[in-house]
C-alpha cells in the first residue's frame, strides 16, 4: 500500500460525498457560471480588437474565479469541516499519512476544477461565441491551470488553520476571494482603470496572474495592451504562481494540525 | 514481550483544568482492561494520550513498546481505534466507509464478514448521516477492527447500542481477547466491565480511585451484606455488637460486617432468641456497582459545590 493508492481511495469517497450533496454541487458549479452570464450580458464594452467583446474577456478571466472558488474555498472549508467533525482525527488513527489525506482532497479539487472550467469555457463558447484557441495556447492553459489549482489549494489549506469554526469558514475564505476579484482584473477590466498602488497590491497575489494567463490563452494577441504591463508576461505568471505554491506548501507544513487545538 | 500499554504518572491539562492527574496503568498483552468512571473523570483524555492524539503534559505512555506520538507511523498499522463520536464522511454509505478503512490496512479482515457479524448488512447502502446512534457505533467498531489490530482502544464501545448489539459487541470483544488481541476500553456500564475486563481501573476526577480484577474489587473485606425480614422494632443488643445492624424499613434489617458462616448462624440465632418470625433471609455480595458508587459519589458533591 502506498501513499498514492490511499490518496486515490480517499479521493474516491470525497467525490462520492461531494456529488451526493446537491446543494454544494449546484452552488459550486452554478455560481461562477451565473456571474459569467450576468457580467457578459451587462457589459457591452468593445475594444479596438475586431471580434473581441467584454463577454469573451469575462469568459477567460472567470476561469480564475472558478478555480479560486473550487480550489481555495472547497479545500479550506473542507479541511476546516473535517477537522471540526473529527474526520481528520479518525484518519489520524489509521495508517494513512497527512500526504495521503491531502492527496485525496487534491483529487477532489482537481476534478471539481476541471468540471468548473469546462462549464465556464462552454458557456463562453456557446453563449458568447468565444473562439477556442489553438494547440500551443492549450499547452499554456495546462500549466497555468495546474499551477493555479496547486497554489489555491495549498493556500486554502493554510488559511483553514486560522478558521476557528467550520460554519464560518465559507465567510472567511470568501473575503480574499471577492476582494481579489475586484483588484485583479476579473470583475473590473481593463485593470488599468484602478489606481496604480492597487494594481501593485494585486500583483502580489496569484489571482491577477491566473486571470492574465487565461486571458492570454483565450484572447487575441493584440489584447495584451489592456494588461497592466501591456504584455502577457507569461514568465512572470509562472514565477509568481510557482512562488505561491512554495509559500503555500511551507505554510501548510507549518500550520497543519490533525485536531482542533482545544480538543 | 513488552506490555501492550504502559502508562506512568500521566498528566493531561486543558488550560487551567487538570483532566488526568498522574495516572499509571498497565495492559498486559492479550488482556482486557476497563477504565471505569463518570463522564469527565478523565477516561477519554487518558485514551487520547495512548492513541497519540495529544502529548501528555507529564509522565510517559508506551504503546506496544513505542511512543504513541513520536512513533505514530509505525504504531498505527498495529492499532484499532474506536472514537466516541463523529469523524466519518456523512454522505458516504456504511459499506463505502468500511471498505475505505479496509483499504488502509495491509491485511484487512473480510469486509463482508464484518458487515454480517455486526448486523450492518442491511445498512450497507445507507449513508452515515441516516444511521441511528447504535448503528453508527457498530460501524465505528467495525472500522476499528478491520485492520486486524494487535491492540484496540474502544471509547465507550456500546454507548447507544440496543441490547442485542451490545451482546454481539461483547462476544466480539471476547473473541478478540481469545485471539490474543489486547483491549483498553472505557465504559460507565458496570456489567460491561464486570463481564469483559480482566482488570478494572476506576477513575475519579482524573486520578485512579481503585484498581483490581472485578472479583478483587467486589471481595474486599467486610462488604458482604445480610438482609433479614422479621418482626419490626427489634433492638440489637451486645450479642450483635461486632456487626452493623440497621432497620432500613420497619421489619427489614440490613446487617453488615465480617459475615462468615458462624456469624450468620449467630445472627439468625439472635432472631430466634427474640422469638421473631423470620420470613426472608438474603445474603448479598457487594457488586462492582456498590464499589463504584462508594468510590465515586464524592465526585458528585465536589462538582455541585
Amino acid at each position: 500500500m502506498s501513499t498514492l493508492t490511499w490518496g486515490v481511495s480517499r479521493g474516491h469517497v470525497e467525490l462520492l460525498q461531494f456529488f451526493r450533496d446537491r446543494t454544494a454541487v449546484v452552488f459550486t458549479f452554478a455560481f461562477p457560471g451565473m456571474l459569467l452570464l450576468l457580467f457578459g450580458t451587462i457589459f457591452q464594452d468593445s475594444y479596438d480588437q475586431p471580434g473581441v467583446s467584454a463577454s469573451h474577456v469575462f469568459s477567460a478571466s472567470m476561469i480564475a474565479y472558478g478555480i479560486l472558488a473550487t480550489a481555495f474555498v472547497t479545500m479550506g472549508a473542507g479541511l476546516a469541516m473535517d477537522r471540526e467533525d473529527g474526520t481528520l482525527k479518525r484518519l489520524h488513527g489509521t495508517p494513512i499519512s497527512a500526504t495521503s489525506y491531502v492527496l485525496g482532497k487534491l483529487f477532489l479539487v482537481l476534478v471539481l476544477s476541471v468540471v468548473e472550467t469546462i462549464v465556464l469555457i462552454a458557456l463562453g463558447a456557446v453563449v458568447f461565441g468565444m473562439s477556442l484557441p489553438d494547440a500551443s495556447h492549450w499547452l499554456t492553459f495546462a500549466w497555468v491551470f495546474l499551477l493555479s489549482i496547486t497554489a489555491c489549494s495549498l493556500l486554502g489549506m493554510a488559511v483553514s488553520a486560522i478558521v476557528k469554526h467550520a460554519r464560518t469558514a465559507g465567510a472567511i475564505l470568501n473575503v480574499p476571494v471577492v476582494a481579489l476579484q475586484f483588484i485583479s482584473g476579473v470583475f473590473i477590466y481593463p485593470v488599468t482603470q484602478l489606481p496604480s498602488w492597487l494594481i501593485n497590491v494585486a500583483a502580489i497575489f496569484p489571482v491577477k496572474w491566473m486571470a492574465q494567463g487565461f486571458r492570454y490563452v483565450f484572447l487575441p494577441d493584440g489584447m495584451r495592451i489592456n494588461e497592466a504591463a501591456g504584455q502577457w508576461e507569461l514568465g512572470r505568471v509562472a514565477l509568481v504562481l510557482g512562488a505561491w505554491c512554495v509559500i503555500g506548501l511551507v505554510l501548510c507544513l507549518v500550520t497543519f494540525r490533525w485536531t482542533r487545538p482545544d480538543r | 514481550m513488552t506490555d501492550a500499554v504502559e502508562v506512568r504518572d500521566v498528566v493531561v491539562r486543558y488550560g487551567d483544568t487538570t483532566a488526568v492527574d498522574g495516572v499509571s496503568l498497565t495492559v498486559p498483552r492479550g488482556r482486557v482492561l476497563s477504565l471505569l468512571g463518570h463522564n469527565g473523570a478523565g477516561k477519554t483524555s487518558l485514551l487520547q494520550v495512548c492513541e497519540g492524539f495529544r502529548r501528555a503534559d507529564g509522565g510517559t505512555a508506551r504503546v506496544l513498546g513505542l511512543d504513541p506520538v513520536g512513533d505514530h507511523d509505525a504504531l498505527m498499522p498495529r492499532l484499532g481505534i474506536m472514537l466516541q463520536s463523529g469523524g466519518v464522511y456523512p454522505w458516504a454509505t456504511a459499506g463505502e466507509i468500511l471498505r475505505l478503512f479496509a483499504s488502509f490496512a495491509a491485511a484487512p479482515l473480510d469486509v463482508e464478514m464484518l458487515l454480517d457479524r455486526l448486523g450492518l448488512r442491511k445498512f450497507e447502502r445507507t449513508r452515515w448521516r441516516r444511521l441511528s446512534g447504535g448503528e453508527q457505533q457498530r460501524l465505528s467498531l467495525a472500522v476499528a477492527l478491520v485492520g486486524r489490530p494487535e491492540l484496540v482502544f474502544l471509547d465507550e464501545p456500546t454507548a447507544g447500542m440496543d441490547t442485542e448489539a451490545r451482546h454481539t459487541t461483547w462476544r466480539l470483544i471476547e473473541e478478540l481477547r481469545a485471539d490474543g488481541v489486547s483491549v483498553l476500553l472505557t465504559t460507565h456500564l458496570l456489567d460491561e466491565a464486570e463481564r469483559l475486563a480482566d482488570e478494572v481501573v476506576i477513575m475519579r476526577s482524573g486520578v485512579v480511585a481503585a484498581t483490581g480484577t472485578p472479583a478483587e474489587l467486589t471481595a474486599a473485606a467486610g462488604i458482604d451484606l445480610l438482609e433479614v425480614r422479621a418482626d419490626p422494632g427489634l433492638v440489637p443488643d451486645s450479642r450483635l455488637a461486632d456487626l452493623k445492624v440497621t432497620e432500613t424499613t420497619p421489619g427489614e434489617y440490613a446487617i453488615a460486617g465480617a459475615l462468615d458462616a458462624a456469624v450468620i448462624s449467630d445472627v439468625l440465632g439472635w432472631f430466634a432468641a427474640k422469638d421473631a418470625q423470620v420470613t426472608a433471609v438474603n445474603t448479598r455480595r457487594r457488586t462492582l456497582e456498590d464499589v463504584y458508587l462508594a468510590l465515586t459519589t464524592g465526585e458528585k458533591t465536589k462538582v455541585s459545590r
